[in-house]
Protein backbone atom coordinates (compact mmCIF):
# COMPACT_ATOMS: atom_id res chain seq x y z
CA UNK A 1 0.00 0.00 0.00
CA UNK A 2 1.26 3.72 -0.68
CA UNK A 3 2.50 5.96 1.54
CA UNK A 4 -0.43 8.10 3.30
CA UNK A 5 -0.53 11.57 1.24
CA UNK A 6 1.06 14.07 3.73
CA UNK A 7 1.19 17.49 4.21
CA UNK A 8 0.62 19.77 7.19
CA UNK A 9 -2.79 20.15 9.09
CA UNK A 10 -4.40 23.94 8.68
CA UNK A 11 -5.34 25.52 11.81
CA UNK A 12 -8.55 24.32 11.99
CA UNK A 13 -9.30 27.28 14.90
CA UNK A 14 -9.06 29.78 12.41
CA UNK A 15 -11.27 27.84 9.82
CA UNK A 16 -14.01 27.22 12.85
CA UNK A 17 -13.44 31.07 13.38
CA UNK A 18 -14.20 32.26 9.90
CA UNK A 19 -17.23 29.91 9.60
CA UNK A 20 -18.46 31.39 13.06
CA UNK A 21 -18.12 35.20 11.39
CA UNK A 22 -19.46 34.49 8.44
CA UNK A 23 -22.85 32.68 9.70
CA UNK A 24 -23.30 35.73 12.15
CA UNK A 25 -22.65 38.06 9.13
CA UNK A 26 -25.39 35.76 7.15
CA UNK A 27 -28.12 36.74 9.94
CA UNK A 28 -26.92 40.16 10.40
CA UNK A 29 -27.25 40.18 6.43
CA UNK A 30 -30.88 39.10 6.28
CA UNK A 31 -31.64 42.46 8.05
CA UNK A 32 -29.93 44.42 6.28
CA UNK A 33 -31.83 47.51 4.41
CA UNK A 34 -31.18 46.69 0.74
CA UNK A 35 -33.06 44.71 -1.96
CA UNK A 36 -34.26 41.25 -1.91
CA UNK A 37 -31.91 40.64 -5.03
CA UNK A 38 -28.55 42.08 -3.10
CA UNK A 39 -29.31 40.20 0.16
CA UNK A 40 -29.67 37.25 -1.50
CA UNK A 41 -26.55 38.14 -3.52
CA UNK A 42 -25.23 38.69 -0.34
CA UNK A 43 -26.15 35.37 1.56
CA UNK A 44 -25.07 33.17 -1.51
CA UNK A 45 -22.19 34.66 -1.45
CA UNK A 46 -21.45 34.14 2.03
CA UNK A 47 -22.48 30.37 1.86
CA UNK A 48 -20.04 29.03 -1.04
CA UNK A 49 -17.65 30.85 1.06
CA UNK A 50 -18.25 28.82 4.07
CA UNK A 51 -18.99 25.69 1.90
CA UNK A 52 -15.83 25.86 -0.04
CA UNK A 53 -14.00 26.30 3.58
CA UNK A 54 -15.42 23.41 4.58
CA UNK A 55 -14.22 21.71 1.23
CA UNK A 56 -10.85 22.71 1.57
CA UNK A 57 -9.72 22.76 5.10
CA UNK A 58 -11.70 20.39 6.40
CA UNK A 59 -12.26 18.17 3.76
CA UNK A 60 -8.46 18.48 2.80
CA UNK A 61 -9.35 18.61 -1.29
CA UNK A 62 -6.65 21.91 -0.71
CA UNK A 63 -3.80 19.60 -0.37
CA UNK A 64 -5.53 16.72 -2.48
CA UNK A 65 -4.38 16.16 -6.02
CA UNK A 66 -6.35 18.70 -8.88
CA UNK A 67 -8.46 15.67 -10.64
CA UNK A 68 -10.25 14.97 -6.98
CA UNK A 69 -11.12 18.74 -6.94
CA UNK A 70 -12.70 18.03 -10.25
CA UNK A 71 -14.71 14.82 -9.36
CA UNK A 72 -15.90 17.27 -6.28
CA UNK A 73 -16.44 20.07 -8.62
CA UNK A 74 -18.24 17.99 -11.20
CA UNK A 75 -21.79 18.28 -9.25
CA UNK A 76 -21.52 21.71 -8.97
CA UNK A 77 -21.07 22.34 -12.58
CA UNK A 78 -24.20 19.91 -13.39
CA UNK A 79 -26.63 21.74 -10.52
CA UNK A 80 -25.56 24.97 -12.33
CA UNK A 81 -26.60 23.57 -15.57
CA UNK A 82 -29.72 22.52 -14.36
CA UNK A 83 -30.41 25.67 -13.24
CA UNK A 84 -30.19 27.37 -16.53
CA UNK A 85 -32.00 24.34 -18.20
CA UNK A 86 -35.11 25.70 -15.62
CA UNK A 87 -34.59 29.30 -16.36
CA UNK A 88 -36.98 29.56 -19.34
CA UNK A 89 -39.53 27.40 -17.38
CA UNK A 90 -39.29 29.51 -14.48
CA UNK A 91 -39.85 32.76 -16.85
CA UNK A 92 -42.91 31.62 -18.31
CA UNK A 93 -44.69 31.05 -15.83
CA UNK A 94 -43.75 34.22 -13.88
CA UNK A 95 -45.00 35.64 -16.68
CA UNK A 96 -48.41 33.30 -16.39
CA UNK A 97 -48.47 35.11 -12.35
CA UNK A 98 -48.71 38.89 -14.01
CA UNK A 99 -51.46 41.06 -12.91
CA UNK A 100 -52.70 41.15 -16.81
CA UNK A 101 -53.86 37.56 -16.78
CA UNK A 102 -56.32 37.76 -14.14
CA UNK A 103 -58.79 39.97 -16.38
CA UNK A 104 -58.48 37.52 -19.42
CA UNK A 105 -60.05 35.09 -17.21
CA UNK A 106 -62.66 36.56 -15.47
CA UNK A 107 -63.61 38.22 -19.30
CA UNK A 108 -64.42 34.35 -20.42
CA UNK A 109 -66.41 33.78 -17.66
CA UNK A 110 -69.92 35.59 -18.18
CA UNK A 111 -69.74 33.61 -21.99
CA UNK A 112 -71.16 30.31 -20.23
CA UNK B 1 -3.52 -25.62 -10.42
CA UNK B 2 -4.40 -27.01 -7.14
CA UNK B 3 -5.92 -25.47 -4.42
CA UNK B 4 -2.45 -24.66 -2.35
CA UNK B 5 -1.45 -22.79 -5.11
CA UNK B 6 -4.94 -20.86 -6.08
CA UNK B 7 -4.19 -19.51 -2.22
CA UNK B 8 -0.57 -18.45 -2.22
CA UNK B 9 -1.00 -16.63 -5.53
CA UNK B 10 -3.84 -14.64 -4.23
CA UNK B 11 -1.74 -13.71 -1.07
CA UNK B 12 1.15 -12.43 -3.35
CA UNK B 13 -1.29 -10.19 -5.89
CA UNK B 14 -0.88 -6.87 -4.13
CA UNK B 15 -4.04 -4.52 -4.90
CA UNK B 16 -3.50 -1.90 -7.58
CA UNK B 17 -2.87 1.74 -5.95
CA UNK B 18 -6.00 4.12 -5.99
CA UNK B 19 -4.74 6.51 -9.17
CA UNK B 20 -6.25 9.70 -6.92
CA UNK B 21 -6.09 8.78 -3.42
CA UNK B 22 -2.62 6.61 -2.71
CA UNK B 23 -4.01 5.93 0.89
CA UNK B 24 -6.73 4.37 -0.19
CA UNK B 25 -9.12 2.69 -2.48
CA UNK B 26 -12.27 3.76 0.38
CA UNK B 27 -11.16 7.57 0.28
CA UNK B 28 -11.95 7.41 -3.81
CA UNK B 29 -15.16 6.16 -3.19
CA UNK B 30 -16.16 7.91 -0.86
CA UNK B 31 -15.47 11.28 -2.87
CA UNK B 32 -17.58 9.62 -5.83
CA UNK B 33 -20.50 8.74 -3.11
CA UNK B 34 -20.17 12.42 -2.22
CA UNK B 35 -20.01 13.63 -5.58
CA UNK B 36 -23.16 11.37 -6.36
CA UNK B 37 -24.70 12.54 -3.01
CA UNK B 38 -24.39 16.13 -3.93
CA UNK B 39 -26.28 15.93 -7.61
CA UNK B 40 -28.73 14.35 -5.16
CA UNK B 41 -29.46 17.50 -3.03
CA UNK B 42 -28.20 20.16 -6.07
CA UNK B 43 -31.66 18.61 -7.83
CA UNK B 44 -33.45 19.41 -5.15
CA UNK B 45 -31.92 22.72 -4.01
CA UNK B 46 -32.80 23.04 -8.01
CA UNK B 47 -36.13 21.70 -7.95
CA UNK B 48 -37.05 24.21 -4.94
CA UNK B 49 -35.75 27.41 -6.36
CA UNK B 50 -37.67 26.42 -9.72
CA UNK B 51 -41.00 25.96 -7.23
CA UNK B 52 -40.65 29.19 -5.17
CA UNK B 53 -39.75 31.34 -8.08
CA UNK B 54 -43.14 30.14 -9.79
CA UNK B 55 -45.31 30.82 -6.74
CA UNK B 56 -46.36 33.66 -6.10
CA UNK B 57 -47.66 33.09 -2.14
CA UNK B 58 -44.56 31.44 -1.47
CA UNK B 59 -44.00 32.85 2.26
CA UNK B 60 -41.76 34.67 3.72
CA UNK B 61 -39.36 32.00 5.38
CA UNK B 62 -38.01 34.16 7.90
CA UNK B 63 -41.18 35.12 9.30
CA UNK B 64 -42.78 31.37 9.25
CA UNK B 65 -39.78 29.15 10.50
CA UNK B 66 -37.76 31.66 12.86
CA UNK B 67 -33.68 31.18 12.49
CA UNK B 68 -32.69 31.75 15.97
CA UNK B 69 -32.52 28.22 16.85
CA UNK B 70 -31.81 26.68 12.65
CA UNK B 71 -28.59 29.17 13.76
CA UNK B 72 -27.43 26.98 16.96
CA UNK B 73 -28.54 24.18 14.46
CA UNK B 74 -25.65 25.73 12.21
CA UNK B 75 -23.18 26.35 14.85
CA UNK B 76 -23.50 22.68 15.92
CA UNK B 77 -22.41 21.26 13.22
CA UNK B 78 -19.29 23.45 12.27
CA UNK B 79 -18.75 23.00 16.15
CA UNK B 80 -18.78 19.19 15.30
CA UNK B 81 -17.00 19.23 11.87
CA UNK B 82 -13.87 20.90 14.14
CA UNK B 83 -14.62 17.77 16.85
CA UNK B 84 -14.49 15.66 13.70
CA UNK B 85 -10.88 16.77 12.58
CA UNK B 86 -9.14 16.69 15.97
CA UNK B 87 -10.52 13.09 16.16
CA UNK B 88 -8.75 12.38 12.93
CA UNK B 89 -5.58 14.19 14.12
CA UNK B 90 -5.60 12.23 17.15
CA UNK B 91 -6.22 8.84 14.93
CA UNK B 92 -3.42 9.96 12.78
CA UNK B 93 -0.94 10.77 15.89
CA UNK B 94 -1.39 7.81 17.50
CA UNK B 95 -3.51 8.98 20.38
CA UNK B 96 -6.10 6.76 21.32
CA UNK B 97 -7.91 8.74 23.96
CA UNK B 98 -7.94 12.06 21.80
CA UNK B 99 -9.44 9.74 18.92
CA UNK B 100 -12.10 8.47 21.19
CA UNK B 101 -13.21 11.67 22.95
CA UNK B 102 -13.19 13.67 20.05
CA UNK B 103 -15.42 11.35 17.96
CA UNK B 104 -17.69 11.06 21.11
CA UNK B 105 -18.20 14.46 21.27
CA UNK B 106 -19.01 14.43 17.34
CA UNK B 107 -21.62 11.75 17.76
CA UNK B 108 -23.28 14.53 20.77
CA UNK B 109 -23.10 17.38 18.37
CA UNK B 110 -25.40 15.18 15.16
CA UNK B 111 -27.44 13.47 18.32
CA UNK B 112 -28.30 17.28 19.86
CA UNK B 113 -29.19 18.43 16.12
CA UNK B 114 -31.19 15.37 15.32
CA UNK B 115 -33.07 16.38 18.57
CA UNK B 116 -33.32 20.22 17.82
CA UNK B 117 -34.81 19.13 14.30
CA UNK B 118 -37.77 16.63 15.97
CA UNK B 119 -38.52 19.62 17.78
CA UNK B 120 -38.67 21.98 15.26
CA UNK B 121 -40.84 19.36 13.22
CA UNK B 122 -42.84 18.79 16.07
CA UNK B 123 -43.51 22.80 16.65
CA UNK B 124 -44.28 23.40 12.72
CA UNK B 125 -46.40 20.52 12.65
CA UNK B 126 -48.40 22.15 15.78
CA UNK B 127 -49.23 24.96 14.45
CA UNK B 128 -50.64 23.87 11.08
CA UNK B 129 -47.41 22.93 8.33
CA UNK B 130 -47.78 19.72 7.42
CA UNK B 131 -46.61 17.86 4.45
CA UNK B 132 -49.72 19.25 2.23
CA UNK B 133 -50.15 22.46 3.34
CA UNK B 134 -49.26 25.78 5.68
CA UNK B 135 -51.55 28.22 7.08
CA UNK B 136 -49.51 30.70 5.49
CA UNK B 137 -49.80 30.30 1.91
CA UNK B 138 -48.14 28.02 -0.95
CA UNK B 139 -48.39 24.48 0.18
CA UNK B 140 -45.03 23.42 -1.26
CA UNK B 141 -43.56 25.87 0.69
CA UNK B 142 -43.89 22.69 3.55
CA UNK B 143 -44.09 19.98 1.21
CA UNK B 144 -40.26 21.46 0.10
CA UNK B 145 -39.24 22.00 3.73
CA UNK B 146 -39.66 18.69 5.00
CA UNK B 147 -38.23 17.05 1.84
CA UNK B 148 -35.21 18.70 2.00
CA UNK B 149 -34.47 18.58 5.79
CA UNK B 150 -35.76 15.61 6.19
CA UNK B 151 -33.19 14.16 3.50
CA UNK B 152 -30.48 15.96 5.89
CA UNK B 153 -31.71 14.81 8.57
CA UNK B 154 -31.29 11.46 7.40
CA UNK B 155 -28.40 12.06 6.01
CA UNK B 156 -26.79 13.34 9.73
CA UNK B 157 -28.51 9.96 10.80
CA UNK B 158 -26.59 7.95 9.06
CA UNK B 159 -23.43 9.91 10.25
CA UNK B 160 -24.04 9.52 13.87
CA UNK B 161 -24.32 5.45 13.27
CA UNK B 162 -21.72 5.62 11.25
CA UNK B 163 -19.50 7.62 13.78
CA UNK B 164 -20.76 4.91 16.36
CA UNK B 165 -19.48 2.01 14.42
CA UNK B 166 -16.12 3.54 13.83
CA UNK B 167 -15.77 3.99 17.74
CA UNK B 168 -16.92 0.81 18.90
CA UNK B 169 -14.50 -1.11 15.79
CA UNK B 170 -11.73 1.36 17.02
CA UNK B 171 -11.68 0.92 20.57
CA UNK B 172 -8.36 -1.55 20.46
CA UNK B 173 -6.72 1.00 18.80
CA UNK B 174 -7.49 -0.40 15.21
CA UNK B 175 -7.43 2.99 13.22
CA UNK B 176 -4.11 4.73 15.19
CA UNK B 177 -1.65 5.58 12.76
CA UNK B 178 -1.56 3.71 9.18
CA UNK B 179 -4.97 2.79 9.83
CA UNK B 180 -6.39 6.28 10.38
CA UNK B 181 -7.91 6.38 7.03
CA UNK B 182 -11.04 4.86 8.09
CA UNK B 183 -11.74 7.78 10.18
CA UNK B 184 -10.22 10.27 7.70
CA UNK B 185 -12.87 8.47 4.92
CA UNK B 186 -15.80 9.03 7.70
CA UNK B 187 -14.34 12.27 8.17
CA UNK B 188 -15.01 13.18 4.93
CA UNK B 189 -18.71 12.43 4.75
CA UNK B 190 -19.50 14.51 7.95
CA UNK B 191 -18.04 17.66 6.82
CA UNK B 192 -20.29 16.69 3.87
CA UNK B 193 -23.09 16.90 6.04
CA UNK B 194 -21.83 20.41 7.56
CA UNK B 195 -21.44 21.61 4.14
CA UNK B 196 -24.56 20.71 3.10
CA UNK B 197 -26.26 22.12 5.91
CA UNK B 198 -24.79 25.25 5.12
CA UNK B 199 -26.31 25.76 1.88
CA UNK B 200 -29.89 24.44 3.16
CA UNK B 201 -29.56 26.98 5.75
CA UNK B 202 -28.93 29.93 3.55
CA UNK B 203 -31.48 28.73 0.75
CA UNK B 204 -34.47 27.53 3.05
CA UNK B 205 -34.21 29.56 5.73
CA UNK B 206 -32.47 33.07 5.21
CA UNK B 207 -32.96 33.42 1.28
Amino acid sequence: MAQAHTHEEPNYMNIFWALTLLTALEIGAVYLPLGKLAIGFLLVAMAITKAALVALYFMHLKFERSTLGIIALTPMILCAFLIFMLLPDLTASGKQHTPTAKPAASESAPAH
Amino acid sequence: MNEAAVTVSHAEVEPAESPLTPESWGKLGMWVFLAGDAMSFGGLLAGYGALRASSPDWPNPMQTLGISMTAFMTFLLICSSVTMVQALSGARHGNQAKFQNYTLLTIIGGTVFLMLQAYEWGHLTHIGMTMSGNPWGAPLFSTTFYIITGFHGCHVFGGVCYLACILLTGLKGQYLGENANHVEILGLYWHFVDLVWILVFTFVYLI
